[in-house]
């Protein structure tokens, strides 16, 4: 009372600059930590502590608080750690999410409920698309983009008849979809096996067998990709039957694959030996804390701890700013291991696909190279469904 | 129709069968005689693939890596029956599945703990890699071929034991009737102890069968367990005889509808509902089939005798 007007509110103004500058900046991350597909969750949060050491663990000066949770591989623990975050732990993005079915069953917690969302891997067609939403973006690619790039190099190479394998989920579908949309040659075979139950692919062998495909095409991530070639080679089929892959070879699987994948080809947005500054300095640094090449899902992890910095940043730390930090976004304005991009209308990235193929480096270790560029500046085919425009 | 494609996927039914067999013939033997559910015989088959995994590195040999793991399950079982199990016999059904799903996770953190979270690979010696030309021009994985000739061998070692020998006798009769068995005198407690370290190393060979094929993994076994009880279910809980029939059944289903059903239902319906119904109805069929013997034969095809 004694204080006067102005005097109350210049304590006020006080307390409250007072908490706009200390807030901490809060991310939510939600991936794979336990069973099977446990190493690539825990490889995308090496990749996240590595983006927060290179960036001294500090976003536009304020401290930054990590909550990693895990979806345990399934759609409902995913939904239910992410409406954790959002209301217990009031997070102000909620990012990771390995798994198309995981990330759909997850996204209406997150979107219009304040945080930002940013997808480090998958890239269901929806969210793309119809549901594109000005709170979520994805720092890695549209499900279809890659196998889109698929099915050129399959034309370029002549392929007539093609057998395709894939998981039947949401990302599988799309993958499928994806390879469809561009090969123009005959699709003589497809299987869209249980997922994840299904590790087994002896019926699914024979049959690619008895179909005399040119080729085989598949998208198997994790480890149902490693039992893939094993069983592929086992059947003898490898040397028979070209195979061909998108997301089923990595870091994770190529040093126990060996042999089995020397020489195989795939499409990616990336790969370790892209040539650009950042890239470099996070393939080494990311080598250097863990022992191992990055896989993909790690340089994504990377990117999506990069972005959310620029927004902070560009804010100044004001994290009740949203216009700001969306805004800033969008710009893509910050060092990605894939070089400099662009966002499409959808907030999608229109980036590089690449030819890639298993090598070995100059210690023996296998991985992958670049062979070449298969798309520039490729946007994704669900862009135009989205309403949105900025 | 193809023939040859039918032969072929007629063995890779028998393969899978065979494998399930040696899962539930052990799970079998513990629900029938000690009346114990055990959600963590999936955890004894991933024990299976993780030890051959070792000893194979050691030995650098899998035939070698294999044979000790044997024992070794068989040992760890015998261990965990002592400690964990024995308490459980008393108890109601609900808390068997409660500890034993314990017992599950424990063993995966117990894994990720010694093993770390990315599994292990067992490298096939390399006549065993590549594949083998059977009759009519089929082209079939040597390493296939073995589980089906070790699983043939190990249902027919069961058989003389079960139906030939004093200890098999005790089984047949425990799992007839349980309390007839302890009122003769007999000793009970290390019966299901036997009976016990039997299933795990039975477990235990599943595991390291299918180990070179799929890879070692945490929570490898908790797929194929689901299967595996439908199998001791269609089966007859307590049957071995049971088990080997409706686990060639449930194979050989599982594998012909993965392999047909896209095609027949392309006859009836368009393409894209046969795509997207096929995965959906193949994964299905087993469980068809168990509603279907429970509905007409309630305690499976082969119960044992007075149960």
């Amino acid at each position: 009372m004694k204080l006067g007007i102005l005097g109350t509110l210049s304590l006020a103004a006080m307390l409250i600059s007072q908490v706009a500058l200390a807030e901490t900046v809060k991310i939510g991350f939600v991936t794979t930590l336990t069973g099977g597909a446990g190493a690539i969750g825990n490889d995308m949060r090496d990749a996240v502590e590595l983006a927060l050491d290179h960036l001294g663990r500090k976003m536009g000066g304020s401290d930054v608080k990590m909550f990693y949770e895990d979806d345990t591989f399934k759609p409902a623990v995913g939904k239910q750690k992410t409406e954790k975050l959002v209301k217990k732990d009031k997070v102000h993005f909620v990012t990771g999410y390995i798994w198309s079915h995981v990330l759909l069953a997850s996204r209406n917690s997150v979107v219009g409920k304040g945080p930002f969302m940013i997808t480090s891997n998958a890239g269901p067609g929806p969210v793309a698309g119809k549901l594109c939403h000005e709170d979520f973006f994805s720092t890695s690619w549209q499900n279809d983009q890659t196998t889109m790039a698929m099915g050129e190099v399959l034309n370029q190479l002549g392929i007539k008849n093609l057998y395709i394998m894939a998981p039947n989920y949401a990302a599988g579908k799309s993958m499928v979809k994806g390879v469809s949309r561009t090969f123009k040659g005959k699709i003589i075979g497809k299987d869209m096996t249980k997922f994840p139950a299904q590790l087994d692919f002896s019926a699914e062998l024979a049959k690619i067998r008895a179909a005399k495909p040119d080729a085989v095409f598949v998208f198997y991530p994790g480890k149902h990709g490693m039992q893939f070639f094993k069983q592929y080679s086992q059947a003898g089929l490898k040397g028979e039957i070209p195979l061909y892959s998108a997301f089923t070879v990595d870091s994770l699987s190529l040093p126990r694959l060996k042999d089995l994948a020397y020489g195989s080809l795939m499409t990616q947005f990336w790969a370790p030996d892209l040539d650009n500054a950042v890239n470099k300095r996070f393939v080494a640094d990311y080598r250097k804390k863990t022992g191992r090449y990055p896989t993909f899902y790690a340089a994504q992890s990377y990117d999506t701890i990069m972005l959310i910095n620029s927004a902070v940043t560009a804010v100044g730390g004001d994290l009740s700013n949203k216009d700001g930090m969306r805004n800033a976004m969008r710009k893509a304005n910050f060092p990605s291991i894939r070089g400099p991009f662009k966002y499409g209308n959808n907030h999608f990235p229109i980036q590089n696909f690449y030819l890639r193929k298993v090598v070995k480096d100059a210690d023996g270790n296998f991985t992958t190279s670049i062979v070449k560029t298969v798309y520039t500046n490729h946007q994704d085919p669900y862009a135009k469904d989205c309403k949105m425009s900025w | 129709m193809n023939w040859i494609l039918l032969l072929e996927q007629t063995l890779n039914g028998f393969q899978f069968g065979i494998l399930l067999f040696l899962l539930a013939a052990g799970l079998t033997l513990i629900f029938g005689i000690m009346d114990l559910i055990n959600l963590a015989h999936g955890s004894l088959y991933m024990m299976g693939a993780y030890f051959a995994a070792t000893f194979t590195q050691w030995t650098d040999s899998f035939l070698l890596g294999a044979l000790l793991a044997l024992p070794a399950c068989m040992l760890f079982g015998v261990i965990l029956e002592r400690i964990a199990l024995r308490t459980l016999y008393t108890r109601s059904h609900l808390d068997q599945v409660l500890a034993t799903f314990g017992l599950i996770l424990f063993f995966n953190e117990f894994v990720r703990l010694i093993w770390g979270p990315i599994g292990l690979d067992i490298p096939l010696p390399g006549l065993l890699s590549g594949s083998v030309e059977l009759f009519f021009g089929i082209r079939y994985p040597a390493f296939r071929l073995v589980i089906i000739a070790v699983g043939i061998l190990v249902a027919f070692l069961l058989y003389l034991l079960v139906s030939k020998t004093r200890i098999g006798m005790l089984i047949r009769a425990g799992a007839s009737n349980r309390q007839m068995v302890s009122a003769l005198g007999i000793n009970i407690n290390l019966l299901y102890t036997i009976v016990f370290g039997l299933g795990a190393a039975l477990a235990g060979l599943a595991g390291l069968m299918a180990a070179p094929i799929m890879t070692v993994e945490i929570g490898m076994g908790e797929e194929i367990l689901i299967v595996t009880f439908v199998v001791i279910v269609i089966g007859g809980v307590g049957s071995i005889k049971g088990a080997f029939v409706a686990a060639l059944i449930v194979g050989f289903i599982d594998t012909v509808g993965r392999s047909f059903l896209p095609d027949i239902l392309g006859l009836f319906f368009s393409n894209d509902v046969a795509d997207t119904a096929a995965p959906a109805i193949s994964s299905m069929l087993i469980y068809i089939l168990m509603a279907l013997i429970l509905a007409i034969k309630p305690q499976g095809l082969f119960p044992p005798k007075g149960a």
